[in-house]
């Protein structure tokens, strides 16, 4: 059993920089991540950019990680949490060996990860995620060569494809989904008060559309026997080797779910559930509370603001420091994170996420349940995705609903008719990430203890 | 306004199944339910159709059980037509394993004492016999023995519900989830006024709301009171068959996957969690059965609430106020499924319940 | 199907095939830089499936590594030597 001030759970920006707040302020803290390497999703790389888009970012990562290491947070790489309890009490896989930790304060700090587009033959080996191509190139430094395509819509695919370019990557083409509406214009000017942040992704835009063909459609379908071959974009035959998709990202709420009593509300905008947080992100759970994307889709700037901000509240509550002082400290902050956060209403209007697939289309890769499958538990009275899980099996496999659930989410509302708010999102549960019966066994005070029960 | 012949209030495993018999027999049946996350043991139970343990000095429901357990292979052939799949039912045996020899000491009085009872088919077999039984199984060096009941068997749970609302969806009834019972009202016909203001008419009701029972049944006249008993459950990946038969807390579904239960934790404490340290201890308990499962993956864990009498035994009874209004309720709901669609529905047809459940009427709790 | 910026500095085995790779990358991206991209089959339909989120997330990459089933290849980090099969 290990005892720390703050335990903290993920070490993107949001995660890092938390760890860096704490210290400063006294307080024990432990940090984890699954990850070989801290980073998260944005700071993966082994060594910065020195030029191209996103060198500043890189630079700023590799300050973070400088601060990190000079901080004395323990860091733990190669770390899962995979459940916790009242205490703050929780529990960690790492090397095969089960940890406990007993915290006072727990910050959850685990991110966001990419929706998933369900295209007519998406599960095909080829097909991956723009965001998993931009892991590849930053942490392996993997560009893509050949018949690789990219469809979807949103800032990543053209900071990715200016990235893989600037690193001397080829790209066949780039199907551009997105679709703009007076609803997104509305919200222009607020986010042209964000600094810089629109120009930078206009640019990336421009220097792509220069060297890559777009195209603009939403009928994009894969085939082939075995792997990914052919695309067909808008009615036309492309060979294709790599087909790389994208339509935003969600919050990674895994382990908030499976809290009992840890409220979650749905953010009709960005179209996913978050924790219901309030401004220095405490759950609904005493000692529990949540940093960066995975409370809400804010960036890596306003993730790395926002763990600031609930370390600064973690140590408060910690008795590490006043209310008063912790106010002074995190105003600045706070009104940064709004900045940061300006241009979100545009965006999210931009790209509401694309329309779920015919029937045939597989929506839960593990389980292998489709589009029609999930339809039809709707006609049977599933109003919610938990009673769906039930009926079809969709969400029960080793992902745990991690790329399903949005889409099973999105599908039930749609087939129901109703504002995604009025359907119920997976509950997950304990082990928030698959772990052996034999390391989970190595707990029990004596594997004797158990008696059999003879109840059906 | 629509009048139906029965509404059932609860849309679980003894709802679905009284309101699929009824509907199948020709009434116009209403089944009305609660929302997504609704505390369902129909969804977290451990499938098990099991005879075996039961009825240790309650004849009649020694009884009851045997004969839902001859009911069910008809059952669920109909149940699999429904869900348009395998639904899991296999009844070749179940075991109770014994690790050390306390345990087989115990279950061997156990065996004897319900043999005294009539159980003459269930039998105790050493870890020979065992292996004889299961030759591919490679049962821990602890396993000493287990006890036999050659009809027991088990069932995809979730299969069996969403076989009994498609069967209800052919039979024309009306499914009317989300929204709870608030109030129940009566002059020519009960009126059920749920919470989202809507209101259902019948001129028959069954309340069969699990844990909700007791609250709604005070509105009917009769007094029934019900407990929530946790169990937890752990789930594991998809993995090659290595246990042909199910066990108690133990058994592979047809999916391959590997269930493993279950506890029963009478605390009083009304929420459906789990706590790692249960799921450690039965982890342990499972990997000395069969060792090989150290290295499986558990997916999942989860709790659920059955709803339990003070006695353990079913309650079934029409109102003697409320005349056409009954009550149902039990902790073995999937076992005894083949009775509720069966006898019991029927009963309620008839407007008086069958004579084999006779002792299981709520007055019991009040001399 | 992607190529390799920087030289690779190590072999692991995939099934009975050397293939180049980088201490410290993920078996996923090794795999990938040398054209691998379908790594098993469904337990269900058979479906061949292969990476696909790179962040531990989908489970589509499992594999065997050192005699350990399902390991997230995209999580397990490359040490020379290393032998990997579906
Ligand atoms: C695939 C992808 C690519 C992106 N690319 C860019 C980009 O190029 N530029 C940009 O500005 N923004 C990008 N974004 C958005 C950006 O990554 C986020 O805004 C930012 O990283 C949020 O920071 P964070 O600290 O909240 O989360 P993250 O950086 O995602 O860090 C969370 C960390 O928590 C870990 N974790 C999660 N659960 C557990 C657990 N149970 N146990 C242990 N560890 C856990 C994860 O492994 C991860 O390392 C991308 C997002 C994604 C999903
Ligand atoms: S590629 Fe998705 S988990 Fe490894």
């Amino acid at each position: 059993m290990t005892k720390v001030d703050i335990l903290i759970v993920g070490a993107g920006p949001a995660g890092m920089s938390a760890a860096i707040e704490a210290r400063r302020h006294g307080a024990s803290v432990l940090l984890l991540d699954e990850n070989a390497a801290p980073g998260g999703q944005v700071h993966r790389a082994a060594k910065p950019d020195a030029v191209g888009p996103g060198a500043a970012q890189s630079r700023e990562g590799a300050a973070l990680m400088a601060a990190l290491r000079a901080s004395g947070a323990g860091l733990h790489s190669g770390a899962v949490l995979w459940a916790i309890e009242p205490g703050p009490r929780a529990f960690v896989l790492q090397d095969h060996a089960v940890h406990e930790v007993d915290a006072g304060r727990v910050i959850l700090a685990s991110g966001a990860t990419e929706r998933a587009l369900p295209i007519p033959g998406w599960t095909l080996p080829g097909v991956m995620g723009v965001g998993a191509a931009q892991i590849l190139l930053k942490s392996a430094g993997l560009r893509p060569r050949g018949r690789v395509w990219i469809a979807g819509q949103g800032p990543l695919i053209w900071l990715y494809a200016a990235q893989a370019l600037a690193r001397g990557g080829e790209i066949a083409g780039i199907v551009d989904m997105s679709r703009i509406t007076p609803h997104a214009l509305l919200r222009l000017p607020r986010a042209l008060t964000a600094p810089g942040y629109l120009l930078r992704g206009l640019a990336w835009m421009r220097a792509v559309r220069q060297r890559v063909p777009v195209f603009r459609t939403r009928d994009v379908v894969v085939e082939g026997d075995g792997r990914l071959e052919r695309i067909h974009v808008g009615g036309q035959i492309h060979t294709a080797d790599t087909l790389l998709l994208h339509d935003g990202v969600v919050p990674n709420t895994q382990v908030t779910r499976a809290i009992q009593g840890c409220e979650h509300r749905w953010n009709a905008a960005q179209r996913a559930w978050e924790p219901v947080l309030d401004d220095w992100g405490n759950t609904l759970i005493p000692g529990i509370l949540v940093a960066g994307d995975g409370g809400g889709i804010g960036g890596a700037a306003a993730a790395s603001l926002s763990g600031r901000i609930a370390a600064l509240e973690a140590v408060r509550a910690l008795g590490h420091l006043g209310g008063a002082q912790r106010d002074a400290l995190a105003a600045p902050l706070m009104r940064r994170r709004r900045a940061e956060l300006a241009p979100r209403g545009f965006l999210d209007a931009l790209f509401v996420p694309l329309p779920m697939p015919v029937d045939e289309v597989t929506l839960c890769r593990c389980e292998e349940v489709t589009a029609g499958s999930v339809r039809a538990a709707a006609g049977l009275g599933c109003l919610g995705t938990n009673q769906l899980k039930a009926f079809t099996r969709a969400g029960m496999g080793l992902c745990q609903g991690r790329i399903c659930g949005p889409l099973l989410h999105a599908t039930l509302a749609e087939a129901r008719g109703v504002p995604g708010g009025d359907v119920d999102p997976l509950r997950t549960r304990f082990p928030t990430k698959p772990l052996s019966l034999g390391e989970l066994a190595t707990l029990a005070p004596s594997a004797s203890a158990a008696s059999a029960s003879g109840k059906g | 306004m629509e009048i139906f012949d029965i509404a059932i209030l609860g849309g679980g495993m003894l709802g679905s199944a009284i309101g699929w018999g009824c509907a199948s027999r020709g009434a116009h049946v209403a089944v009305l339910d609660g929302g997504d996350v609704a505390l369902r043991a129909a969804r977290g139970n451990f499938g098990l159709i099991w005879s075996q343990s039961k009825g240790d000095g309650a004849p009649s429901y020694a009884g009851w059980t045997r004969d839902a357990l001859a009911a069910w292979p008809a059952l669920a052939e109909t149940l699999s037509g429904f869900a348009g799949r395998d639904i899991g039912y296999r009844a070749q045996g179940g075991l109770v394993f014994c690790l050390g020899e306390e345990e087989l000491e115990a279950r061997r009085a156990f065996v004897n004492r319900m043999h005294n009872q009539g159980a003459s088919d269930l039998r105790l077999l050493s870890r020979a016999a065992l292996l004889d039984l299961m030759p591919s199984c490679k049962l821990g060096p602890d396993v000493l023995g287990a006890s036999f009941q050659p009809q027991d068997g088990h069932i995809n749970p979730l299969m069996v519900l969403r076989g009994f609302h498609a069967g209800l969806a052919a039979a024309g009834a009306a499914h009317l989830p989300g929204a709870d019972v608030v109030q129940i009202e009566r002059d020519a016909h009960f009126k059920i006024h749920r919470a989202d203001g809507t209101a259902v008419q019948a001129t028959k009701l069954v309340v069969a709301a699990g844990l909700g029972t007791q609250r709604l049944a005070t509105m009917i006249g009769l007094d029934v009171p019900v407990r929530p008993v946790r169990g937890q459950n752990i789930v594991t990946e998809r993995l090659p068959p290595m246990l042909p038969l199910p066990a108690s807390a133990l058994r592979q579904t047809i999916d391959g996957t590997v269930q493993i239960g279950i506890t029963n934790e009478d605390d009083g404490d009304p929420e459906p969690r789990t706590r790692v340290m249960n799921l450690s201890t039965m982890a342990a308990r499972a990997v000395r059965i069969l060792p090989s499962l150290a290295q499986a993956h558990s997916l999942r864990s989860w709790g659920a609430l059955r709803p339990m009498t003070p006695d353990k035994l079913p309650a079934y009874a029409q109102s003697d106020t409320h005349p056409g209004a009954f009550v149902a309720v039990c902790h073995s709901a999937v076992t005894l499924a083949a009775q509720h669609a069966g006898p019991l529905a029927e009963g309620i047809l008839a407007g008086r319940l069958p004579d084999a459940v006779a002792a299981f009427h709520p007055r019991r709790f009040h001399v | 199907m992607f190529e390799r910026v920087e030289p690779p500095d190590c072999t692991i085995t995939w099934q009975d095939r050397e293939i180049p790779a980088r201490a410290g990358e993920s078996l996923a991206a090794a795999l990938l830089a040398a054209g691998i991209n379908r790594v098993r089959v469904t337990g269900m339909s058979g479906a061949p499936r292969g990476p696909f989120c790179m962040m531990g997330v989908c489970f589509d990459c499992l594999v065997t590594v050192e005699g350990e089933g399902a390991r997230q290849a995209c999580m397990v980090p490359v040490v020379a030597g290393m032998r990997a099969s579906p």
